[in-house]
């Protein structure tokens, strides 16, 4: 292995005063070229990403990512454009071309940026950045160990697609013609691991992946190995099912995506749309009684922290869903605008968003279920937020008597996706911190399972 | 579909390519023979260096105004070494020689690879055309027609708004790419390509006693936006996006359970890019990991069925006058008569299982590894009426549209989503029904298709392949055909 750096070594303050410089440049051009306000963002991401497989180094990558946005808004004109070139030149060139999309569009009363009294006075300290200093070799070493473990766990362990291991570093700095600037830091990494259990009915492949803003904060090489070992071999020797309405119980990883629905469904964008089932939902109920939904922006070393949202607007913890009735919408502000209302800081999402509620063992949850499916794997698109119907591939396994049976593969799962939120009957205390939303699993009272058995 | 430009602006897509990228950069030969020479050392088998200029332009309209409007540049040279088994990839968004020298440097870490050789430059390749060498969008965004664009975006809002009182909300869309490719590898490869791509899209929201539905019309393909300019076909997009939106106010719950299912012709042919097509990709049967792997000469699928990955369409979304690895596109037999023939190659799979690339290297951009990937994908033809195939089924269903799918290509199952869908009620259409996901086992469904229809035809050319974290444009058709089962996963059990 020849010494080729794991990924360019770079000062967070120096870089950021670097992507600052790009950003001013950028702010001072556009009001030159007849901006009557503007806003722009710059980053700078590094990173190198190991895969071994089947005990040998597979690939070997290393990303560099840069790139500059400008949005420039003319009287109520709006135009924007992108850059991956940040030259002096090509930070000339982009404003034009935004400024010149901006003659071509129309008017909108809700364009322009965030009243400058919402940006932050301050920036939290939120402890992002912990670089792992780990080169080509050391990565390497790691993935192997994973995989190994995942080899080793079974015979019936036939077939591998690979363990990565990761780790990203990058700075953003957003800033406007109100003369906010912020720059933001931080560093990502992650172990993931995949493989393939067979018996006589073929092949199954499942995964397992940690990740973490340190490297102290991920599990160990080898537990990733060995749970996505457990998880593949947990597939074999599947049954079909009768076709039928049954409890289900989203597994904690599945239950995120049935938040993140909500959540697009109180998101402005949809809102405004009319792209929602959640439309004048303030003060209405949207999911069960005793489910809670509140975000914190500013958890420190978490991976949804984040000081200011994507309009350069200061971001703070609060609560969109309280015991089960809408409380707030997730705007940013051109949606609030659009809606009568002020924006929330979720320009571009949501920051750590935790399904708060009474939390059970998953072995009680399963016999609160009795009979019904649990689900650990999703497929497909089949979710339309204008109408909430809800059909989606599923695998997981049938419980009776709250007694996991055997696994099941191949079967949908079909609800309106409102009926499903709002009879939630219990939260798991096995809450998936990984991203974004933290929940537990969650049991949905009743949904048709179309299955193959006759 | 031909551009205007076409005829007008015969150009070299190579010279055109290194004006781009390599003059662009400041890049001369004898830097990038340089580093293609530390690509060419002892231990590594194959070197490359893919140099692309991607420029994107998209119009919005929301509310009856244009209220936005994005442009964008991206420019890199992403690098690979290939030993054995192993690939050391690097990018860069800079072509320049200090930036391309790092990238190779990083690139070559993979293998304990020997002195730099002396490289020489190869003759560029010539392919045969499979669209124009146009650049869609303009040098400049003033100069191909804003104004034009945005009126366009308009005049299409107050269509689809005159088609039906309970029409509520329309929003219309523009996106042209222009991608200028170039490839350089140790085998000898120098080839360039000039990508045209153009995208049309109309979504509307009807609105009738309280319920509201949405509907959906698009297309596009290799080629300018001239066809939205001086045809009716943006206007047809609009009346499909209706049609949709207010077939589905009327629509009636799903059957759950397993049925027999007639797909019509075109878009549904998702089917066979999930059912098969991804299980046939060359890297997942390398490895073994694909439930298609080591099965050619066996019987796949029924007798009635041929499936075709075909690179050379004239114009479409998916072809390739050459794909990101300089091989010519071209169209590959995958299963003929229900028998696998054949698998989707890049040249790396290809070399490490002893076989040709078929054409089928593609990456999302510089800052992508390559990997075989499906062009436009189809069924061939059968030789039903297509009305037929209806009139056979008694209780059932007939999905025209879907909203997308997804495959494990390791146990087989796959999903795809409809989005217009009826009722089968003893050989009659009937009620349409709300948007369901129909679940099955590739190679199992595959075998129950018991009708082919004559009425093959592609999709509009909106389609987005998803592998890996990469999206790339693709194809996809098929005739009417009936599978005798497959479960629907509706909420009427």
């Amino acid at each position: 292995m020849s010494t080729a750096p794991a990924i360019r070594d770079a000062d967070p303050e120096a870089q950021a005063a670097r992507l600052q410089e790009a950003v001013a440049a950028a702010l001072d051009l556009a009001k030159q070229e007849g901006a009557t306000a503007a806003e722009a963002a710059a980053s700078d991401a590094t990173g190198l990403a190991v895969t071994v497989r089947q005990r040998e180094l597979e690939t070997v990558a290393f990303n560099n990512d840069r790139g500059l946005g400008v949005t420039v808004y003319v009287g109520r004109r709006k135009g924007h454009a992108n850059t991956s070139d940040t030259s002096p030149g090509a930070i000339r060139d982009t404003v034009r071309a935004a400024v010149s999309i901006a003659r071509f569009t129309e008017e909108d009363p809700c364009n322009g940026l965030a009243p400058a009294e919402l940006m932050p006075a301050t920036l939290p300290e939120l402890d992002l950045h912990h670089p792992w200093p780990i080169d080509v070799a050391q990565a390497t070493q790691l993935a192997t160990n994973a995989e190994a473990v995942a080899l080793d766990a079974d015979p019936r362990i036939v077939n591998s697609e690979g363990a990565d291991v990761e780790t990203h570093r990058g700075c953003r700095v957003y800033g406007n013609s109100h003369g906010f600037v912020g720059a933001a830091w931080g560093t990502r990494h992650g172990i993931s691991c995949s493989v393939i259990a067979a018996d006589d009915a073929g092949m199954q492949r499942e995964f397992e992946y940690t990740v973490g803003r340190a490297a102290a904060d991920m599990e160990a090489a080898e537990a990733v190995g060995r749970k996505a070992a457990r998880r593949a071999l947990a597939r074999l020797g599947r049954r079909p099912v009768k076709t039928g309405t049954h409890p289900v119980l989203f597994a904690a990883p599945m239950a995120k995506g049935l938040i993140g629905h909500l959540l697009t469904a109180i998101g402005g964008g949809a809102l405004y749309r009319k792209e929602s089932y959640l439309l004048d939902s303030i003060g209405r109920r949207a999911l069960a009684d005793g489910i809670t939904l509140r975000e914190h922006p500013h958890r420190r070393r978490a991976l949804g922290s984040a000081g200011f949202d994507a309009d350069g607007v200061a971001t703070q913890a609060k609560s969109f869903v309280e015991d089960g009735i809408v409380k707030s919408y997730v705007l940013g502000v051109y949606a609030a605008r659009r809606l009568g209302l002020a924006t929330t800081g979720n320009s571009g999402g949501v920051h750590n968003l935790v399904v708060e509620a009474e939390r059970k063992e998953p072995g009680s949850l399963l016999r609160d279920m009795g009979s019904g499916l649990v689900v650990t794997s999703l497929m497909g698109q089949g979710v339309n937020l204008v109408t909430g119907d809800y059909s989606r591939g599923a695998g997981g396994f049938w419980v009776e008597d709250g007694e996991t049976v055997h696994p099941v593969d191949e079967v949908t799962v079909a609800a309106n996706l409102d009926a499903m939120l709002k009879g939630i009957a219990g939260c798991g205390s096995d809450v998936d911190e990984r991203g974004n939303i933290h929940t537990g699993s969650l049991l949905v009272q009743e949904m048709t399972v179309a299955g193959q058995a006759a | 579909m031909k551009s205007k430009d076409q005829e007008s602006r015969p150009v070299d897509p190579f010279v055109e390519a290194r004006g781009a990228l390599w003059d662009a950069g400041e890049l001369y030969e004898p830097d990038i023979l340089r580093q293609l020479g530390k690509l060419a050392a002892r231990g590594i088998d194959t070197g490359e260096l893919f140099f692309q200029l991607a420029r994107h332009e998209s119009w919005t309209l929301e509310d009856g105004t244009v209220k936005s409007g994005a442009f964008s540049v991206d420019r890199g040279v992403g690098v690979r070494a290939i030993s054995g088994e192993k690939t050391g990839f690097a990018y860069v968004d800079d072509i320049g020689p200090s930036a391309l020298a790092d990238a190779a440097g990083a690139a070559r870490a993979i293998a304990r690879s020997g002195d730099a050789q002396a490289a020489r430059m190869p003759t560029p390749a010539r392919a045969t055309p499979r669209y124009a060498s146009i650049d869609p969008i303009g040098s400049e965004p003033e100069s191909k027609g804003e104004s034009n664009k945005v009126a366009l975006l308009k005049r299409i809002d107050g269509f689809a708004r005159s088609l039906d009182a309970s029409v509520r909300e329309v929003s219309v869309s523009i996106a042209l790419d222009h991608e200028v490719n170039l490839v350089l590898a140790t085998d000898g490869t120098l080839s360039a390509d000039i990508r045209p791509l153009a995208r049309f899209g109309v979504s509307v929201l009807a609105e009738r006693n309280g319920r509201r539905e949405r509907g959906r019309g698009g297309g596009g393909g290799r080629f300018g936006p001239e066809w939205l300019f001086d045809t009716t076909a943006a206007e047809g997009y609009a009346r499909e996006a209706v049609r949709v939106a207010l077939l589905n106010l009327d629509a009636v719950d799903a059957p759950a359970g397993t049925m027999p299912v007639v797909l019509g012709p075109g878009w549904p042919g998702v089917l066979l890019h999930e059912a098969v097509g991804h299980g046939l990709e060359g890297d997942f049967n390398r490895k073994g990991t694909s439930t298609f792997a080591g099965r050619i000469g066996e019987q796949v699928a029924s007798p009635l069925c041929t499936v075709v990955d075909d690179a050379t369409l004239p114009g479409r979304r998916g072809s390739l006058t050459v794909d990101d690895e300089g091989t010519e596109g071209q169209a590959t037999v995958l299963i003929e008569d229900g028998v696998l023939v054949g698998y989707l190659q890049d040249k790396h799979n290809a070399r490490l299982v002893g076989t040709r690339s078929t054409g089928n290297g593609r990456r999302e951009s510089y800052a992508h590894l390559p990997m075989p990937r499906m062009t436009n994908t189809f069924l061939a033809a059968g030789s039903t009426d297509p009305g037929e195939v209806v009139a056979s089924v008694r209780k059932g269903i007939y999905a025209t549209s879907f909203g997308g799918g997804q495959v494990d290509i390791t146990s087989g199952k796959f999903v795809f989503s409809a989005t217009e869908a009826y009722l089968i009620e003893n050989g009659r259409i009937g009620a349409p029904i709300r948007g369901a996901t129909l679940i099955g086992n590739g190679p199992e469904v595959m075998q129950r298709i018991s009708m082919v229809g004559t009425d093959l035809a592609l999709d509009e050319g909106v389609g987005v392949c998803g592998k890996d974290g990469q999206e790339v444009p693709v194809g996809v058709g098929q005739p009417t055909l009936r599978i005798d089962e497959i479960t629907v996963g509706g909420t009427r059990a």
